[in-house]
Parts: structure tokens; C-alpha cells; sequence
């Protein structure tokens, strides 16, 4: 195969074997280095190390665009980052899972210093308290949140871990057949089938609200707020439902929402998941994020994931060590609870930064602006002729607008306007998602209503 | 402070009122139905001082590879680069929505589909999946379009034969994709026992999916019967599952497609040098030989001729769009194994090893390599008087086997003592007790990007460690003394598990 | 510490000690030894049944989980509720507070399939 160069835009023509250049920065072995090891070790060249490689496949020809310095690479980078339209210049309007929420400025000076993004898995306890601790203090923060007994490090996402949520119902029940509703958003639906294809556990997605339940069922899996922002008051009932069934309640629930919606554990939530990234994580395009995993205690042994504990050392003092390892692959293998190796762990540290930063009353009024926010804009909209909002149930910062013309052609007019518009929703009627937190600027609620009052004319 | 904490917890240096930073009061008051209010929300109220110092202290607890040598085997802990970060950091990167539409999102797409071809060209297989969200979740994605295709050839196979000296995640994985698993052993010198082997799949005969094999194999050796083993399976109707976690070993200096590996998972943080960060985030692409192309989860991000149908339930919003000529677009392959997370992949971490290969080119990727194991093997030549090597008649690769089983039976210290002892020297320990076949393991993985300093200095360590065994066992039985911490009991923390403030 | 010579042993590290029509068992001092601290185990409820020589339970140290094999067949009267706040039982007292489950046996035959505290003595020392 042949990549040509021209595919991957702007990088210069320049091959690092063109110009001897001995030393690389990241490579510090210098000439004399290697002459004066290679004889210790007791071979004349580097290939000699390499005998084992069959020799017809030895050293083939690779053909990358040549080697860019640092200031090729950032100039490279900088004008492929230019190519995309995002909301660092653009109003946006645009959550359906993902969030631009505030990020405190202390945040990253601290998850980037390097003892946190640079170190392992905290498998050393001794020279890993720092990790650690947080992992535990995260741990805590998340059963807040949920109002669930126990929570794990982290999972690789929400969708992933509502995916894990559903397959741990079915080993605690001991039953193969998951109920999920259809305001689950989509990508998690498409998650928790590709997960439970792998066990030949069936899938079956139900009307939102009208779900029947039997003892065949391990679980019945409902998103808060759902798909389509909306916070359903009937949560509890759907709950003792499943409960009826024998069956466990597994919540997925957006954690900024907790901020001011009550915890799903009052509801009857068995399982608690989430998207973590709305705690202040940046968009990227979609990851890397950090799925939120916590549950009551009694299933504490059945839980995937990495969890830390309390313990002390040698001396009494308090220290922190990964524990109930025998759950997790390493120790287990095949009959591991799951094989996920991984906790998202820093950005599972920059969501507890941005709780401890935040605090109760500093998340509630995230909330409340959210809130207060999409629900202006709302009315405004409703207010714009061919235009108007569904508002049957309750919702927290999104909203479906029923929208005069296809949204394609309406995102592609706000686009011009420098607003990054909603998710296409359509049915049978043209459908736009929206979403407001307290990044939109009362100056943008004023160009969206503007814009969208000009393009449906 | 107490004197047994080295650091109050956020909820011990709570004081009711105290904020870190302040939110703008809403303009009006939020209408919100009170029987969804919570009551009561107990999150931690600290200074914002408070907080700062609170997490640079944590961080002041951690060995980390921008602090010391870090010479995990099989954990590839090399430089993390700065610019890399900088690079994420860059808002074009930072707020590009997972949501927006394909033609909003050409740079990051671009990125995207670089990625795919570098990898596929590196590993000389056909194209890459970005979306698996770490390394083995690379493994259920591999295992799970094996499934695939195999049903797709009407083949219902459901075992998975995976060496005993196999990383863990193989056989759990295995599992997951609802496979059972049949294990074999190595031969004495490290390769796989073709003899046994063949029994093995003669046994199991047409149920066998796939061998999964780790190559250079977790012992740090380049399996000399490589090409063989392949043949063997493929003509047993199975397919080779390659795990990547030792690819820095080799990168350059053979393609695993020439090999004979039909899929096989990357971990960008390791051979690609996505920080670990603790415990993550990494990213797990797998890479495939043509006839397992349609099987690719979704979305997978393909070079848009102009104007074709996009087949994108993934990026709805953006299917009924038309983008520009020579445009990048992401699709779901036709027969594609599905989802594994809610978005397109961990992009950050994927640019991240974009700009890493990017630094190095193909040249720099084999001077990589060849440090690698250059550095791995000095290790070797330089400890193995003092420590009993695991496979003394051959050269390693990226990293260097030896076992505690000398001192073991000189003194009854064990790896884990020594691998303390080395806590108190300023280097992170190796990796111990794997694989498992070996007793006492130690594994120990320099990385290239250690200097030859560096590395003498902690093969010095070692040797004064194996000394200090001879003249002072008590004192490594009971290393670290230096750490933060001494050894943690870690039974009481399994008997009774505190898991929570 | 001696093999107690009061009842029988398996191949797998298990004990039986017969009380009447009744047995209980648990695990041999050499196997609590192998398994280093037990953190937890998982056993058998009251009134399940149980076969010679097949999976009843697992039992877990810090960083290790084993499989339990019963050493005869029967119905489980009893599992031993200490070891829920107490794992560490089996390794202090492995052939007495330490003990597992207990059943109601059935074949008397079983037992002969056991061996002597002497020859589990050998058995372990042929393990090196």
C-alpha cells in the first residue's frame, strides 16, 4: 500500500535519512552510545538483534510522509485544526451527548502536571498515592452524584458503560434478555447491542414509557434526561417495574443534571451510569471521555472496572491500594466481570477537579442556567412563526423544535451566520434537537433567534 | 492534619460556604417542577487555594515517567512529548463537536484518515479501525469482526486458542465476544510448540476461530516460528489474531501483516505515546487484511470521491449532506460489528499518535525500534550474572525476562521485595509476577527513550539490589523505606472494602 | 501445624471430616499457606446440592481466585457465616473455625476415593 503524501495535507516533502541527522529528540542513543552497548552486549550491528525476524520480511520499505520537527509538526497541525468549523468560534447549539460546559481554569495546570499524566496504573501503591487517592475521591463524588453505595474508577465512556451495565444485570440476574428504552440515545443503543451481540444476548428496544417487563428480563435500561432532554417524573414507576420483573433498573443519567434533578438512586436506580465528559471535559471531537459506573453495594463483587479502597501501611497511616482486583481480567481471565484495563483515569481527575471546584452550590447554578437558558430561547422560538417547541413533558436543556424547513437547510444557513445549529431529530416532520448550557451568551440567544427568524422566511 | 494521612481527603477539607470558584446568578429563577428537584447535594466547599494545593501535593505523591525511569515491561512507558499536548490543546481540536456534521469537521477527519492509512502501512495490513476506545476493547472489536466474518462464511466456530503466557485481557476478551478458550504452552525456549500446537487445533478441529498471540510474544521474544504458526492455523479454516501490546519492538523492522496476522489491535500508549496518565486514557485501533474490512466497527472514516451516498447513522445530521469533491466522510462498513462508544473514537489520543508518527516518519519509526531493543538488550547483557534470565541463549527484544528465583532460594527475597527495593533507588519498579509462566518474574522494558546514563545508572541500582540480598536481606524483605508510604495492606482493603468517603 | 488424622483429604487441597450423616469441609493448611491472605469466599447456600470432585465455590486472596472442588457429594446444611466478616478464619484456623460448608452425605462409598492425613502428607510433599 502507498500513502500518498498528498492525502495527508501540508506535510513537507522531507525525508530524515536525507540530511544525516544522527540525533532525534525523542531517541537520545548517540553513535558512541550504541558502539560502546553493542559491545557489552556482544553483536557487531543492531540488525544482529533482530536475527529472529525471518529474513525475507526483514525491514521492508515503509512509506510515511517524512519526519516533521516540532515547528513543522505545529504548523502542520495548526492548519489541519483550521479545516474544522467549531464552537471555539462559532455559537453552537449542538449536545445530543456531548456538552460544552465551563472548565475552570485550574483544571489544567493541574490534571496536565506531569506525576498525573505521565504515570501507570497505580499497580505500585507506595509511589502511586496521588493517583490513588483521587481515583478514591472520585469514586466518592460520583456516589453523590447518583446517591448510589459504591462507584468504580471509570469506564471508557457513557455509552460503553451503560453497554457494561446492561451485561453485569445479566450476571446478577443470571438471565440473557435486556429491555432499553427508545429515548436511549442512539449511539448507546448501537453500543449496548455490539456488546451484547458478543454474549448472543438479545436487545430489545422499547416505546419510552409503555415498557413490559417478564422474568426473562435482566434489565430495563432508560436514559435521564433522555435523548431528547426530557426528565421523565414517572422514573420511580418504571423502576418498581422492573423490580417487579426481577429485573434490575439501570439509569443513565447526565451528571451536570444531577445537579439539580433529584438522584437516580431515589428512583429506584440499581445501576447508575454516565457520560462524564459534561463535567467540564473538552468536546474533541468526541473523546476521550469517561463513563461514570456506580451501583448499591450488594453488587459491589459483580461491578466492572478498576476500584480503589482505604486501607493503611505498615506504620498506621492511611493510604489507598487498588482493590477486589480478583473481579478484573488480570487476575480472573475468561471469567473476569469484564476485560475492560483502563479507568480514563485522567479525565476521570479532571471531572473530580471540576466537582471539588464547583461545589454544590457552584454545579446547581450550572444547572440553573442551563436551565433558565434553553428555556428562554425556547419561548422565544415559539414564538417565531412555522416554529414551535415541544414542551409536553418536562426538559432540562434540550429541546425539539419543529422546524419550517428541513434542518439541513437551516443548520447550512446558521453556519453562514456563525452559529453552529441542532441535531437533525426529523420524523415524518422536520425536528431539530437543540441544547443551551450557560456558555451561550445572552448575545448569541439574541443571533440564533435572529438567524432562524431569517431563514424560515 | 492527623499524622496518618499524608493528605486530607476534598471531603475532609470541605467547610460549609467556602467556594473555589463562582458561577453568574441565573437572570431568572428556574421554573423547574420540584418533585424532580434533589434536596440535598454534598459535594465538597473548598478555597480555591485550597484546592490547588490539595491536587499538586497528590501529584507530588506519584514516580511518573517526567519524574524517573519507569521500566515496566510490557507498558512501554516512554516520553510523552509536550508538543502533543500542545497540539490537542489547540481550539480547532479542542471544541470540535462529536456531533457535527463531516464537512464542520474536515481537519479532524483528516487527521483521522491519515491515521488509518499510517497504521495500516506500518503494520502492512489493509485498513484501520479507530474507534475502539482502548486496548482491549481493540481486542473485543478484533474478536467480535473474527465472529463476524466467520458467520458471514456460514462458519460457526467458538473457540479461541490463546498462549498461557497471554496478557489477561486475551482470554477475558475471548470471552466477552461469548468464545471459550483453549490455552497452549511455549516451548521451552520461549516459541510456540508448533507439535503442540497442531494437537491442539486437531482436537478442537473446525471449532477453532482464531489463535490469539501477542508477537514478540510477553516473554520479549520474536516467535522464530511465526510464519509457520500462521500457516498452520490458516489452514485449519482459523485466523490470526495478532495482540499489539509489544509493537514497539518491532515497528520498522517487520510488518505483522507479512507475518500472517489477520487483525490485530495497536495500543497508542504504548508504542504511540499517549501518556498513561494513570490509568488511561489510551486507545485501542485495530488493524485488518482486506477480507475483514466490511466487518470494521463504526464509524470508520473513508476518503469521499464527491457526492456519494454517506451511509452515516452514526453522524446522522450530516448523511443528507453533500460534502465537497476529495472530502472526507465517516460511514458504517456494511457488515460492521457496530458501535463500542457513543462517538467516533478517543480522537485526542488519536491525534496525539498522529503527531508522534509525524515527529519520527518511517526512518525515525526504525531508529525507534532498534533503540528499543537495543537498550532492552544492554539491560540484559549488563544483569545477567546477578539475576537468573528467563531465556539466557537468546537475544530479547524490547524487553529483558529475568526472574528473582536466585535470590528467592539465596535469601527469600522475592521479585516483589526487590522490585520495592528499587522504590527507595527513585526507579519504579518492573513489572512482576508476568508473564505467568515464568516464576519471580521481572520484566523490565527501557524504552528508547532512556539514555545510555539512565540506563547504567538503574542497571547499577539493580546490581547494588542484588548485593544488598547477599549482605542485608532484611532490608529489601522490607523496601520501600523512602516511599510516602511503606507496604499497604492490601488484605484488609479486599476483607473490608472502604470505597468511599 | 500436623495433617489432622480425624478425616480425609482430596487431590485438591480439600478436607472432609464426617460427623455421623454428616460432613464438613474446608480447605488443608497447605492450600491457605499457597493462597497467601483470603479476602473472601464464595460458597454454597443452604440447601443446594453439591458433587464429589465438582465446583462448589471459589475462594479469593489479594491477588489470586481459586476454584473450591467438594470433596464429597451431598445437600449443604451449612455455610459457615463467619467467613463473611472473617475470610481470614481459613487461614488461621483452616481445619477448625476455618471450615466451609457442611452436608448431608449420601454415598459412604466417597470417602474412599479420599486419602489418609499420611497420604496427603506424601501427596503434598510430592509436589515439591
Amino acid at each position: 500500500m502507498t500513502i500518498d503524501v498528498a492525502r495527508i495535507p501540508d506535510a513537507p516533502n522531507r525525508r530524515l535519512g536525507d540530511t544525516p541527522i544522527v540525533q532525534h529528540p525523542y531517541i537520545p542513543l548517540t553513535d558512541d552510545d550504541r558502539k560502546a552497548m553493542l559491545a557489552t552486549v556482544g553483536v557487531r550491528a543492531t540488525a544482529d538483534l533482530f536475527a529472529d525476524i525471518p529474513a525475507e520480511h526483514f525491514r521492508p520499505e515503509i512509506d510515511l510522509p517524512d519526519a516533521l520537527t516540532e515547528l513543522e509538526l505545529l504548523d502542520h497541525t495548526r492548519t489541519l485544526a483550521a479545516r474544522n468549523r467549531t464552537a471555539a468560534d462559532n455559537a453552537c447549539f449542538l449536545g445530543a451527548g456531548a456538552y460544552r460546559h465551563f472548565r475552570p481554569s485550574l483544571i489544567d495546570p493541574l490534571v496536565m502536571r506531569g506525576e498525573f499524566l505521565t504515570s501507570y496504573t497505580p499497580y505500585q501503591p507506595e509511589v502511586a498515592q496521588g493517583t490513588l487517592q483521587t481515583i478514591f475521591e472520585f469514586q466518592s463524588l460520583v456516589c453523590e452524584l447518583t446517591g448510589m453505595d459504591v462507584a468504580n474508577a471509570g469506564m471508557y465512556d457513557g455509552a460503553s458503560a451503560l453497554a457494561e451495565a446492561c451485561l453485569m444485570a445479566c450476571a446478577v440476574t443470571g438471565r440473557k434478555r435486556i429491555a432499553i428504552s427508545d429515548r436511549v440515545h442512539p449511539n448507546s443503543i448501537a453500543t449496548v447491542r455490539a456488546y451484547a451481540h458478543g454474549r448472543d444476548i438479545p436487545v430489545e428496544v422499547q416505546p419510552h414509557g409503555e415498557f413490559s417487563l417478564s422474568d426473562e428480563y435482566a434489565c430495563l435500561a432508560v436514559q435521564q434526561p433522555d435523548f431528547l432532554g426530557r426528565m421523565a417524573v414517572a422514573a420511580s414507576e418504571w423502576g418498581d417495574a422492573a423490580h417487579h420483573a426481577g429485573a434490575l433498573f439501570v439509569v443513565a443519567a447526565d451528571p451536570v443534571s444531577l445537579g439539580l434533578f433529584r438522584a437516580p438512586a431515589q428512583y429506584g436506580a440499581d445501576i447508575v451510569v454516565g457520560e462524564g465528559q459534561s463535567l467540564g471535559v473538552p468536546l474533541s471531537f468526541g473523546g476521550p471521555y469517561v463513563g461514570l459506573f456506580a451501583c448499591r453495594e450488594k453488587y459491589t463483587r459483580q461491578m466492572p472496572g478498576r476500584i480503589v479502597g482505604e486501607t493503611t501501611d505498615t506504620n498506621g497511616r492511611r493510604g489507598y491500594v487498588l482493590t477486589l482486583q480478583t473481579r478484573e481480567q488480570h487476575i480472573r481471565r475468561e471469567r473476569a466481570t469484564s476485560n475492560i484495563c483502563t479507568s480514563q483515569q485522567l479525565i476521570a481527575l479532571s471531572t473530580a477537579m471540576y466537582l471539588a471546584t464547583l461545589g454544590p452550590t457552584g454545579l446547581r447554578r450550572v444547572g440553573e442556567l442551563c436551565f433558565d437558558k434553553a428555556h428562554e430561547l425556547a419561548a422565544r422560538i415559539e414564538h417565531l412563526p412555522g416554529f414551535s417547541v415541544e414542551d409536553d413533558e418536562p426538559w432540562f436543556h434540550e429541546f425539539v423544535v419543529r422546524t419550517p424547513k428541513p434542518p439541513v437547510e437551516i443548520n447550512a444557513a446558521l453556519l453562514e451566520r456563525g452559529i453552529i445549529g441542532g441535531l437533525d431529530v426529523s420524523d415524518i416532520r422536520n425536528r431539530m434537537l437543540l441544547c443551551v448550557t450557560e456558555m451561550n451568551t445572552a448575545d448569541e440567544l439574541d443571533r440564533m433567534v435572529e438567524a432562524l427568524a431569517e431563514v424560515s422566511r | 492534619m492527623n499524622d496518618n494521612r499524608l493528605e486530607p481527603t476534598l471531603h475532609e477539607l470541605s467547610r460549609p460556604g467556602r467556594v473555589a470558584v463562582t458561577m453568574p446568578a441565573p437572570s431568572r429563577r428556574a421554573n423547574i417542577p420540584p418533585e424532580l428537584l434533589r434536596d440535598e447535594l454534598r459535594l465538597p466547599e473548598i478555597s480555591q487555594l485550597d484546592v490547588v494545593r490539595h491536587y499538586t501535593r497528590l501529584s507530588q505523591l506519584n514516580y511518573s515517567i517526567d519524574t524517573q525511569m519507569y521500566p515496566l515491561g510490557s507498558c512501554t512507558m516512554k516520553l510523552n512529548p509536550k508538543v502533543n499536548d500542545a497540539i490537542t490543546a489547540m481550539p480547532g481540536f479542542a471544541d470540535a463537536h462529536p456531533m457535527q456534521t463531516a464537512d464542520q469537521s474536515q481537519g479532524s477527519l483528516a487527521v483521522m484518515h491519515g491515521l488509518q492509512r499510517i497504521l495500516a502501512e506500518i503494520t502492512g495490513m489493509d485498513d484501520a479501525s479507530l474507534a475502539p476506545l482502548a486496548g482491549a476493547q481493540g481486542e473485543l472489536a478484533g474478536v467480535l469482526v473474527i465472529k463476524a466474518y466467520l458467520e458471514s462464511i456460514g462458519e460457526k466456530r467458538t473457540t479461541i486458542v490463546v498462549p498461557d503466557s497471554a496478557h489477561g485481557t486475551n482470554p477475558a476478551t475471548a470471552a466477552m465476544a461469548g468464545f471459550n478458550v483453549v490455552a497452549v504452552q511455549p516451548q521451552p525456549d520461549g516459541d510456540m510448540d508448533l507439535e503442540h500446537l497442531r494437537e491442539a487445533l486437531e482436537e478442537h478441529g473446525p471449532t477453532v476461530a482464531a489463535l490469539m498471540i501477542t508477537q514478540p510474544s510477553t516473554l520479549g521474544l520474536f516467535d522464530r516460528n511465526i510464519v509457520q504458526v500462521a500457516k498452520v492455523v490458516h489452514g485449519h479454516g482459523a485466523l490470526m489474531y495478532g495482540d499489539g501490546a509489544n509493537l514497539n519492538a518491532i515497528t520498522g523492522q517487520v510488518k505483522p501483516g507479512d507475518l500472517g496476522f489477520d487483525v490485530m489491535h495497536i495500543n497508542l500508549h504504548k508504542t504511540f505515546s499517549q501518556p498513561h496518565g494513570g490509568g488511561g486514557p489510551g486507545a485501542g485501533p485495530i488493524v485488518v487484511k482486506e477480507h475483514l474490512v466490511p466487518f470494521l466497527p463504526s464509524p470508520h472514516v473513508v476518503l469521499d470521491a464527491g457526492g456519494s451516498t454517506l451511509e452515516a447513522g452514526s453522524n446522522r445530521g450530516s448523511s443528507n449532506l453533500h460534502p465537497p469533491a476529495s472530502s472526507f466522510a465517516l460511514v458504517d462498513p456494511p457488515f460492521s460489528i457496530g458501535r463500542l462508544g457513543a462517538f467516533h473514537g478517543n480522537f485526542a489520543v488519536l491525534l496525539r499518535a498522529y503527531a508522534y508518527i509525524s515527529s519520527l516518519g518511517g526512518e525515525g519509526l526504525r531508529a525507534m525500534s532498534e533503540a528499543a531493543v537495543l537498550n532492552a538488550n544492554y539491560i540484559r547483557a549488563r544483569l545477567r550474572d546477578a539475576y537468573y534470565l528467563a531465556h539466557e541463549e537468546r537475544t530479547c527484544m524490547h524487553e529483558a525476562l529475568f526472574s528473582a528465583k536466585k535470590q528467592k532460594a539465596q535469601a527469600g527475597v522475592k521479585a516483589l521485595d526487590i522490585a520495592k527495593r528499587l522504590i527507595d533507588y527513585g526507579y519504579h519498579p518492573p513489572t512482576m509476577y508476568f508473564p505467568l509462566v515464568v516464576d519471580e518474574a521481572l520484566l523490565i522494558e527501557p524504552t528508547e527513550s532512556e539514555s545510555k546514563e539512565t540506563v547504567d545508572a538503574f542497571c547499577d541500582a539493580m546490581l547494588a539490589i542484588a548485593r544488598e540480598v547477599e549482605t542485608d536481606p532484611e532490608l529489601v524483605r522490607t523496601a520501600p523505606h523512602t516511599a510516602p508510604l511503606g507496604r499497604l495492606d492490601e488484605a484488609t482493603a479486599a476483607r473490608k472494602p472502604k470505597l468511599r468517603w | 501445624m500436623p495433617t489432622p488424622d480425624d478425616r480425609r483429604y482430596s487431590k485438591e487441597h480439600e478436607w472432609l471430616k464426617a460427623d455421623g450423616d454428616e460432613g464438613s469441609i474446608g480447605i488443608t493448611e497447605y492450600a491457605q499457606e499457597q493462597l497467601g491472605d483470603i479476602v473472601y469466599v464464595d460458597l454454597p447456600e443452604a440447601g443446594s446440592s453439591v458433587a464429589q470432585f465438582e465446583k462448589m465455590g471459589e475462594i479469593e486472596s489479594v491477588k489470586a481466585v481459586s476454584e473450591l472442588f467438594s470433596p464429597a457429594g451431598g445437600e449443604v446444611t451449612a455455610s459457615n457465616a463467619a467467613l463473611v466478616e472473617k475470610p481470614e478464619l481459613v487461614n488461621t484456623d483452616p481445619y477448625g473455625e476455618g471450615w466451609l460448608i457442611r452436608i448431608k452425605t449420601g454415598d459412604t462409598a466417597e470417602a474412599d476415593k479420599l486419602m489418609s492425613a499420611a497420604d496427603y502428607d506424601a501427596f503434598v510433599q510430592g509436589l515439591g
